[in-house]
């Protein structure tokens, strides 16, 4: 076991992460970004489950189109790399252990029940808002874009009034 | 030599995903309990490394356009799709608020050996199909009260970028000053 170290300076954190977003825009033309690469699991997974129906969806549909492979882009790249990187980090600083977190109050299932629904609300989120906190909140921000600071105000608006409702379940 | 270079390829997909979520894990946010605790205005973290992040990079980025190496036109600005845009932030922040993460995260909450965050990231899947299945009844709404393309605050309030960028520092130093009992607070203690 590698020996613990604690997590960086929030303001040293961000502005580390400002760069590495600098560079994103420098090298090619957008942002970093997470959701497209559930996204482009599913319409795989859903091509292989169901192909006619994957294939005739309006939303998949032009990802799996002619036999191309949703997998192979930019930003399935972008989050094996965001896996690896984590992997480093935690490793290199004490904190890689396998363990299942959630409110105190809830047991394992419940701990599993609420992060699969959170996943879920989230995944169904994100294709609604045509992207999530990294590609839209963050990476559209940085951008001055006002579609940044809109989602924002829904994330951090709807989050907060959910967190302090559920406050209870972790004390 | 112009920017962006416009990289398209696995190698700066990879690069520029290895330092995203080394610098999210070691700034803590691959920590459901930390990302919740911010949402439960216990811990200012989250607010702190996201505001730091968006004004080093759109400053960046401005001095990059003002010294004409790069061009605004060939940066990705989304547009705003008022109730699609707000309705997505909604629905990511209770995302958040009950199962721990938002998409990026949970990949690096999962990276360091954390079972939810996988079962969250499973959950990601099944949110896309469903939104594959009822997405021609709701086209509409997705599309509803468009915005003009690529709007920037500075386009929306009429002002300079510069001053954006002013107005957002010191929206962030205030956030930072009135809450910087409670971003120490030892009555959360979440590890990494």
């Amino acid at each position: 076991m590698m020996k613990q170290r604690p997590i960086w300076n929030s303001h040293a954190a961000g502005a580390v992460l400002g760069l590495v977003l600098l560079l994103t825009f420098v090298l090619t033309g957008h942002g970093l970004g997470a959701s497209g690469a559930p996204t482009a699991i599913a319409a795989a997974a859903a091509n292989v489950v169901a192909p006619a129906a994957t294939q005739a969806n309006d939303y998949l549909g032009w990802m799996v189109e002619g036999g191309r492979n949703p997998l192979n882009s930019w930003i399935t790249w972008e989050v094996i790399g965001v896996a690896l990187g984590a992997l480093a980090a935690a490793w290199w600083s004490g904190h890689l252990r396998v363990r299942l977190e959630g409110p105190p109050r809830a047991n394992n299932s419940g701990r599993l029940a609420l992060a699969l629904a959170g996943g879920i609300l989230s995944g169904f989120g994100a294709r609604v808002s045509a992207g999530c906190t990294s590609g839209l909140g963050l990476s559209g921000s940085a951008t001055l874009a006002t579609a940044g600071f809109v989602f924002l105000i829904g994330f951090f608006g709807a989050g907060v009034l959910t967190g302090l409702l559920t406050r209870r379940m972790w004390k | 030599m112009t920017f962006p270079m416009g990289l398209a390829g696995p190698i700066s997909g990879l690069v520029c995903g290895v330092l995203f979520g080394y610098v999210l894990q070691r700034g803590g946010l691959g920590n459901g309990c930390r990302l919740t605790a911010q949402l439960r205005l216990q811990d200012w973290t989250v607010f702190n490394v996201m505001f730091t992040a968006i004004l080093v990079s759109a400053g960046g980025l401005y001095v990059l356009e003002l010294a004409g190496v790069m061009h605004a036109a060939d940066i990705f600005i989304p547009t705003t799709f008022l109730w699609a845009t707000l309705l997505g932030g909604v629905l990511i922040g209770v995302g958040m608020a009950i199962g721990g993460y938002c998409p990026g995260t949970s990949v690096v909450g999962a990276a360091a050996g954390r079972i939810d965050g996988i079962v969250f990231f499973a959950g990601l899947i099944i949110g896309v199909v469903a939104f594959a299945g009822i997405y021609t009844p709701i086209t509409p709404l997705l599309g509803a009260a468009a915005g003009p393309q690529a709007q920037t605050l500075g386009d929306l309030l009429g002002l300079p970028a510069w001053a954006v960028l002013a107005i957002l520092t010191g929206v962030a130093a205030g956030v930072w000053w009135f809450t910087r009992r409670s971003a120490a607070s030892p009555a959360i203690t979440c590890a990494d």
